[in-house]
């Protein structure tokens, strides 16, 4: 495959997305054929751009609230101090993957009402598991020379960790956070099942009326935004790997 | 001597505290939809037991927060897990008014930080033993057992989640049943045709690249949309291909669903039996060629067993979660326990959420240890073999 292919695609990709989102009117003739009884073919009870805005609001703020706690107790189980709970969160972790979304969210609903914030929490929970696992690999993982060396460089572990260890796991930990966001923007669409404002309300709306082009319009959207933030996290990924002078794999 | 203190227990101690005497331990509420009012550990239980309980948690937690033998801890908290587990039920019957059915009694928040504190406890008293996996899977079993106890006892009856099961015991039969055949005849299906399609992607390098990014975008399809994208297609195969409809296919209901989560499960399957089958030292490809193996005795002899870990590692993450994907079937009328979860979400009867959730997330649990435990039993196994 020619080298500049993947990247018109994606730019393709960016610009039909684009235009989808702020004047889906133009692809109403593709979708009609989709539709019974003369129903609409363009979601018509809220703007497709504000629902997408609002879908990667929820996932931006549940993911960097994730992260900024995953990294945090990811150094804080690396540090001598916290060494007694690692054995314990690794297993907690692993615990804590065995909960459906959907149950998250079900049982998120008493506690904080219906809305976004059931699925900001749902999202929380479901972030911090790839990016915990992510940092801690990182963290656990550096080479054992270039330690030494920050040590001997008389480096204090405040130090260390700044301007070694983090940089260092950047690449590992910038790998979780992709996963963490891809599963997000899928599981944010059923935020929509107790009443948040994400691109989950098209798809619902089309289960609901069978009409199949909501459907379609709605998951269609959420894999593009899923497929290109996926590429773009992974092209800075391999950016940072470079930088740190680390070899990747693709 | 002095006290030392352990650092887990230090946090559990705080948890203790602040749900013991400050959280409600149990919610009464007058009918199912209207909101609770909250009851303390004294209010919820007789006089003589309220006091004991306290006790009990208190003792428990002090013997979290020092140093103390595994023993010690492991005891603790399996007392203290035990003593919540029968007195939320006394809890039930005590607040209930004598003759009255429309009242629910439900554990609230302090009740489930008690219950999260010892589980806490207990979890790393687990890790530290570093149990093997079979003694494992017999701790589940043993936990399994104590709660199909309690259920079976009717200790719990005066709960409002079991009321909820009261009012559906068939119902919720039969869609734990569909629950289960949906996720495990979904995963079996993925098996059927995931491996020999990892084993032609491992062989076929062109084939590799393709195949992969086709199923890596299929996970990237919300699974709301893709069971709703599915309804078309196999309306379409029911009223067109003779004998489709009377095998049960149709547009709704669990047909969609099953599709939908076997192709959720392809990815899991065919990436892990490529990566399993990469991993295969170079060397025992040699030397079962120079013994003179066939391709295919190389496949089921050599490469098929030493992959066998990395393979089984798709299938625990495909059951995993095709359990808790199985919910959202009851979105198209596919069944399962998503019914009562999202019948409950409808409702604002948090209850009937519980009895959909609380299934599906031990279903899961459940299912995460037991092959866990295969996965490092096939594991240690080979290393064993091979040293």
């Amino acid at each position: 495959m020619k080298a500049w292919l993947p990247s018109l695609l994606r730019l393709a990709l960016v610009v039909l997305l684009i235009a989808f989102v702020t004047n889906p009117g133009w692809f109403e003739p593709l979708l009609k054929p989709l539709t019974e009884n003369n129903a609409p073919a363009i979601y018509n009870q809220g703007s497709l751009l504000t629902l997408t805005l609002l879908h990667l609001r929820t996932v931006l703020i549940a993911t960097v609230a994730a992260t900024i706690v995953a990294v945090a107790l990811a150094i804080l189980v690396t540090r001598p101090a916290g060494a007694e709970f690692l054995p314990l969160s690794r297993s907690l972790v692993n615990i804590g993957q065995t909960f459906p979304p959907v149950a998250v969210l079900a049982l998120a609903v008493p506690a904080v009402g219906f809305g976004e914030k059931p699925t900001l929490i749902a999202l929380f929970l479901y972030g911090l598991l790839p990016i915990f696992e992510n940092a801690l690999t990182g963290l656990t993982t550096l080479p054992g020379n270039v330690m030494e060396a920050a040590r001997g460089a008389g480096m204090t572990g405040w130090q260390r960790l700044i301007k070694v260890e983090l940089p260092l796991s950047a690449p590992i930990i910038l790998g979780g956070i992709r996963l963490s966001v891809v599963i997000s923007l899928a599981t944010a669409t059923i935020g929509s099942t107790v009443a948040a404002k994400t691109l989950g309300e098209v798809i619902i709306a089309g289960l609901l009326s069978n009409n199949l082009a909501f459907v379609l319009q709605g998951g269609l959207i959420v894999a593009a935004l899923a497929v290109l933030i996926y590429d773009g996290l992974s092209a800075i990924e391999r950016y940072t790997a470079r930088r740190m002078g680390q070899e990747t794999g693709e | 001597m002095t006290l030392r203190f352990d650092k887990l227990g230090v946090v559990i101690a705080a948890i203790v505290a602040y749900a013991a005497f400050f959280a409600s331990f149990a919610t009464f509420r007058a009918n199912r939809i209207v909101p609770g009012e909250a009851r303390s550990i004294f209010e919820a239980l007789p006089p003589t037991i309220g006091p004991l309980l306290l006790a009990i948690v208190v003792v428990a937690a002090i013997i979290a927060l020092l140093k103390t033998p595994l023993v010690l801890r492991l005891a603790a908290s399996v007392v203290a897990l035990v003593a919540l587990a029968i007195l939320i039920g006394v809890a039930g019957t005590f607040l209930t008014p004598a003759g009255n059915t429309f009242a629910r009694i439900s554990p609230a928040s302090g009740f489930w930080l008690l219950i999260f504190a010892f589980t806490l406890l207990l979890a790393d008293v687990l890790t530290r033993l570093n149990l093997s996996p079979l003694a494992r899977v017999g701790v589940l079993v043993i936990a399994a057992l104590a709660i199909g106890l309690l259920l079976i006892s009717g200790r719990w009856d005066s709960l409002s989640i079991l009321k909820e099961y009261g009012n559906r015991a068939d119902s919720f039969w039969a869609e734990g049943s569909k629950h289960v055949t949906l996720a495990l005849g979904s995963l079996a299906a993925a098996v059927i045709v995931g491996l020999p399609l990892g084993i032609l992607c491992h062989r076929v390098e062109r084939l590799r690249a393709g195949v992969l990014n086709v199923l890596n975008i299929v996970q990237t399809i919300p699974s709301i949309a893709l069971f709703g994208l599915l309804i078309a297609p196999l309306g379409w195969v029911a009223a067109h291909v003779p004998g489709a409809a009377a095998l049960g296919i149709r547009g709704i209901g669990t047909a969609p669903a099953f599709v939908a989560l076997f192709l959720y499960s392809l990815l899991p399957v065919v990436a892990n039996t490529v990566v399993g089958l990469a991993g295969v030292p170079r060397a025992a490809n040699d030397a079962a060629r120079g013994m003179g193996m066939t391709d295919r005795q190389r496949l089921f002899g050599v490469e098929f067993p030493l992959a066998f870990p990395v393979i089984l590692t798709g299938i625990r993450i495909v059951l995993v979660q095709n359990i808790g994907l199985a919910t959202i079937a009851a979105l198209i009328g596919g069944g399962g326990f998503g019914v009562f979860v999202f019948q409950g979400v409808g409702q604002t009867a948090m209850d009937l959420v519980l009895l959909g959730a609380v299934p599906t997330v031990a279903l899961a649990f459940a299912a995460a240890i037991i092959l866990d435990a295969v996965i490092e039993m096939t594991a240690t196994k080979r290393r064993v073999e091979t040293a």
